[in-house]
């Protein structure tokens, strides 16, 4: 047993960088979040950050983050579906799934400075489209400039949500057996049949958990929204970078870690709930 | 029934095509208004292409793009040097520390970046304080960004192969561990290695949230600073990004296909 | 055995963030620099007058500024000037930064080679940071007005202006009153100089209409509304300003300091700046020296550039009113054309005081998002 015992304290030796590397820079930023939440500026505790975190502002960016997490979660989620279903009809290996999905991975991963600019290029108020619409007697922002705002943030993070979602969700439609849609037949189902009572309730809790897994991207993205808004701090993590950084309302360092606070709980219920969806997913499509 | 197949066939095609023009014009068209936007001035391209004359033009673009290189490859390395070596000798040794290992690399999928810049400041006072203000020490914390992502291109290249066989032939043949997770095991899981190595670079030629929260440089950050004083040079450059991180990831498919088709 | 690790770990985690958390910042390093003796000189004369203190300077060859964006105040003149004049290079960090980021940067940088040297801060963040200062003064010190400066040099107001409208003559009609921004001619046209809860001339847009509208300086829920009203009609734009849109003609019509907008011309010819008759609000800006600077002696020689006759004239060059106009008036070293050149004001400037700013934040944090969310 002993010896046994230090050949484990020895194997456990290699992973020292590891965990310590991790330790450094994961564990202790968290706790320093999760501890500044709780802390004022004299270092004692207190839970005057976290109560701010019911002021009608933070309430409302909260309610404007989920909110926009939520419409882009569920456009892209179905937009995202469709577009997977059109490659799964398409030849497995053929170029056209192929590249798409090829584009998809890269285009998922585009965000930040980049995605606002390609969208100022287009819509932006000298934008491609807004200009050539404009010639044509169309004004884009007949009703305000809806760009910097919710509507605009949302249309903007649709770009690399359906991407994202073609690539979590094409396994499951992967998953799905031809066959199955051929024994539906052969019993007299119908088309509609096929989808409400077979594939329908097979591909739920994966569609369902995709849309989570969007929503948690789309509540946790902070380069786009900060390139494309400079004004009012309508999300949480602009109001983070507020409190981080305004020159005109001081001394809100604390309340900013309690935000990020109630940003982690927000993700982690969200990716708690998807890592059960997914596990029930695994259980019937392999 | 084999009408019903054709039918369905060519509904099908319909449908697939409807999609996939309808969606690919969503996508193709910001990229097409940027190509439009960035050449409204005609000097732009040329500039962007001409190193010598863009630097001494814009020379926070320049510091930036070099300083984006930079991460670029040292967070690859250090990524790799930190989680090849783990993730091999916590298979081989210390299976019971693997749900652990797993936990810890996907948490900083529920932590966002902005959350974790702000856990970060008082972590990056000492790293000034031991290193300096470089804009290369956020490889520390861009490394903790990928391992997600590259733990589990890491991770599926391990359970492709058998690591306990090999390491124990390599074992009873007389070689050491090191031996064993540098010539067996690595060269055995190149491909999901490179994978990893792609994949953080794509991420780190991305990065804004912490670099421009940290005050410190790179391509992200030097292209939002351009665009308020020149639109149509951070088009371009942004256009020229999204092309490389394109290719970039186009190369890691292809490698990828590649790799299914020889096994 | 397998808990063990775990415990050890969560201990030295829990250690470590106790340590972190009570403020334990990394140690100061002893640097060459700060022990030096001009990191410690209140005036020139401590390090044996001016021409020392040049030399002090040229050998450390570098000066660390931040936040300062070229086209402010004639900073980009003023940088190539100073820099050119004593052959040492300037290092101008993030151009766009807030005050509070200068601020920042000085804290996370604190004993690097590339932290700041010398600060130029909006009122209230240079406030609440005195501690951070290196008192000093310059040969020009006296004839500071004195509730312009610290009495021990700690801080001194450098320029300042007033908050004021600018617009371009060739796309909208001239406004007469800040009511006539909410007119349909200026649909999706008025823009803010940045969000007021976080950039001081948008604050300073706020507590300017605020006043103009029958409110004051500490009472600005005036302002707040007549946004929210002009976000109603649609008229608001939130577009952040800055010289690529004015120029590109995205951003017809803008709330900044006067001389940010007098300074718009040069882009384009027909950029008017007007200041409302009675609503004239001033605002000073805060010069100060890392007490941590990097390059002490050439953070002090930047100091008595900017006081003197010359880097005073730069900031009137740029449109900003230099704290020695006044005196450099009477002596008449003023660049009289372009002390003509600034926009006119009517009515007495209302300049806020701390007390009455914090008060107007207040109401800001809580209200601004609302109105024009």
């Amino acid at each position: 047993m002993t010896t046994r015992s230090r050949l484990r304290g020895t194997a456990l030796l290699g992973t020292v960088p590891f965990f310590a590397y991790v330790t450094i820079f994961l564990v202790i930023p968290t706790l320093v979040v999760v501890i500044g939440a709780f802390a004022s500026d004299s270092n004692t505790f207190t839970l005057d950050n976290v109560r701010s975190l019911g002021d009608e502002y933070v309430v409302a960016a909260f309610g404007r983050s989920i909110a926009l997490s939520a419409s882009s979660a569920v456009i892209g989620a179905v937009l995202g579906a469709l577009l997977a279903y059109a490659l799964v009809t398409a030849r497995p290996s053929g170029l056209l799934r192929r590249t798409v999905t090829a584009a998809c991975g890269v285009l998922a991963q585009f965000g930040g400075v980049t995605l606002a600019f390609a969208f100022l290029a287009t819509i932006g108020l000298s934008g491609f489209l807004t200009v050539w619409l404009q010639d044509n007697g169309f004004d884009l922002y007949a009703n305000g400039v809806w760009l910097f705002e919710l509507p605009g943030l949302t249309l903007v993070y649709t770009y690399f949500q359906i991407p994202l979602m073609v690539i979590v969700f094409l396994p499951a439609l992967d998953g799905i057996r031809p066959q199955w849609r051929e024994a539906t037949e052969s019993l007299g189902g119908t088309t509609w049949q096929y989808w409400t009572r077979v594939a329908g309730p097979l591909l739920a809790p994966a569609f369902l958990g995709s849309t989570l897994l969007l929503f948690a991207n789309a509540f946790s993205a902070y380069a786009t929204a900060a390139a494309l808004v400079s004004q009012g701090s309508p999300i949480v993590p602009l109001q983070i970078r507020g409190a981080l950084t305004s020159e005109v309302v001081l001394g809100q360092a604390n309340l900013g870690k309690a935000m990020a606070l109630g940003m982690v709980v927000v993700v982690a219920v969200v990716m708690t709930l998807y890592s059960l969806l997914q596990r029930r997913t695994a259980r019937w499509l392999g | 029934m084999a009408g019903v197949a054709v039918r369905r066939a060519r509904r099908q095609r319909a449908f697939r095509w409807t999609v996939l023009l309808l969606l690919g014009a969503f996508f193709l068209f910001p990229l097409f208004a940027m190509i439009e936007f960035s050449t409204r001035d005609v000097e732009t391209w040329p500039l962007l292409v001409d190193w010598p004359r863009l630097t001494e033009t814009y020379p926070d673009l320049a510091a930036g793009i070099v300083a984006s290189l930079g991460q670029a490859a040292l967070t690859s390395l250090l990524m790799l040097v930190l989680l090849v070596p783990t993730a091999i000798w916590v298979r081989l040794r210390l299976p019971k520390l693997r749900p652990l290992v797993e936990f810890l690399c996907l948490l900083p999928l529920t932590i966002p970046a902005i959350v974790l810049v702000v856990g970060l400041a008082p972590v990056y006072a000492w790293v000034n304080y031991f290193l300096g203000g470089s804009s290369l020490t956020l490889v520390f914390a861009y490394t903790i960004l990928v391992l997600p992502y590259a733990y589990r291109a890491i991770d599926a290249g391990l359970s492709a192969i058998d690591v306990k066989t090999l390491a124990e032939a390599a074992r009873s043949l007389g070689a050491g561990w090191t031996t064993v997770i540098w010539r067996v095991v690595l060269p055995n899981i190149r491909s999901a290695v490179l994978s990893a190595a792609f994949l953080t670079v794509a991420l780190v030629l991305g990065e804004f949230t912490i670099a421009s929260l940290l005050h410190r440089t790179n391509l992200q950050v030097a292209i939002d600073y351009l665009g308020k004083s020149s639109a149509t040079m951070s088009v371009a450059v942004s256009l020229a990004a999204l092309l490389l991180a394109f290719l970039l990831l186009l190369l890691l498919s292809l490698f990828g296909s590649r790799k299914e088709k020889t096994r | 055995m397998r808990t063990l690790p775990r415990a050890a770990a969560a201990t030295l985690a829990a250690a470590t963030v106790i340590a972190l958390t009570s403020a334990c910042s990394p140690p100061e390093k002893e640097s060459e620099a700060a022990s030096s003796s001009a990191a410690t000189a209140t005036s020139a004369a401590d390090l044996g007058g001016l021409d020392s203190l040049i030399e002090a300077a040229k050998k450390e060859g570098q000066l660390n500024v931040i936040a300062l964006p070229p086209n402010w105040a004639n900073y980009g003149e003023i940088i190539k000037a100073f820099g050119d004049k004593y052959s040492i290079k300037v290092n101008s960090a993030q151009p766009d930064g807030s005050s509070q980021d200068e601020i920042n940067a000085a804290n996370q940088l604190k004993g690097q080679d590339s932290a700041p040297d010398v600060f130029d801060l909006g009122g209230s963040v240079a406030s609440a940071n005195t501690a951070m200062f290196a008192p000093y003064k310059t040969a020009k010190f006296e004839e500071i007005p004195a509730n312009l400066k610290d009495a021990n040099g700690a801080w001194v107001n450098d320029y300042g202006g007033y908050m004021s409208i600018g617009y371009d003559s060739a796309k909208v009609p001239a406004p007469t009153s800040v009511d006539d921004l909410l007119k349909p001619e200026y649909k999706g046209k008025v823009a803010l100089n940045g969000d007021p809860t976080q950039a001081g001339a948008a604050f300073g847009g706020v507590q300017m209409v605020a006043v103009a509208k029958g409110g004051s300086a500490e009472d600005i829920k005036a302002g707040v509304d007549f946004f929210g009203q002009l976000k109603k009609a649609g008229n608001f734009l939130p577009v952040d300003p800055n010289p690529a849109s004015i120029e590109s003609g995205q951003t017809p019509v803008v709330f900044d300091w006067d001389y940010l907008n007098t300074a718009a011309v040069t882009k384009v010819t027909t950029w008017k700046t007007f200041v409302p008759e009675n609503a004239v609000l001033g605002s000073y800006y805060v010069q100060a020296i890392n007490k941590d600077a990097p390059h002490p002696a050439a953070a002090r020689l930047w100091q008595e550039f900017l006081y003197s006759d010359e880097g005073q004239n730069l900031w009137l060059k740029g449109g900003a009113r230099p704290v020695r106009a006044e005196a450099m008036q009477k002596a008449g070293t003023i660049d009289a054309t372009a002390f003509a050149a600034l926009p006119q004001v009517a009515g007495t400037p209302v300049i806020p005081t701390e007390a009455q700013s914090a008060k107007a934040k207040e109401y800001l944090a809580a209200n601004w998002a609302k109105a024009i969310g």
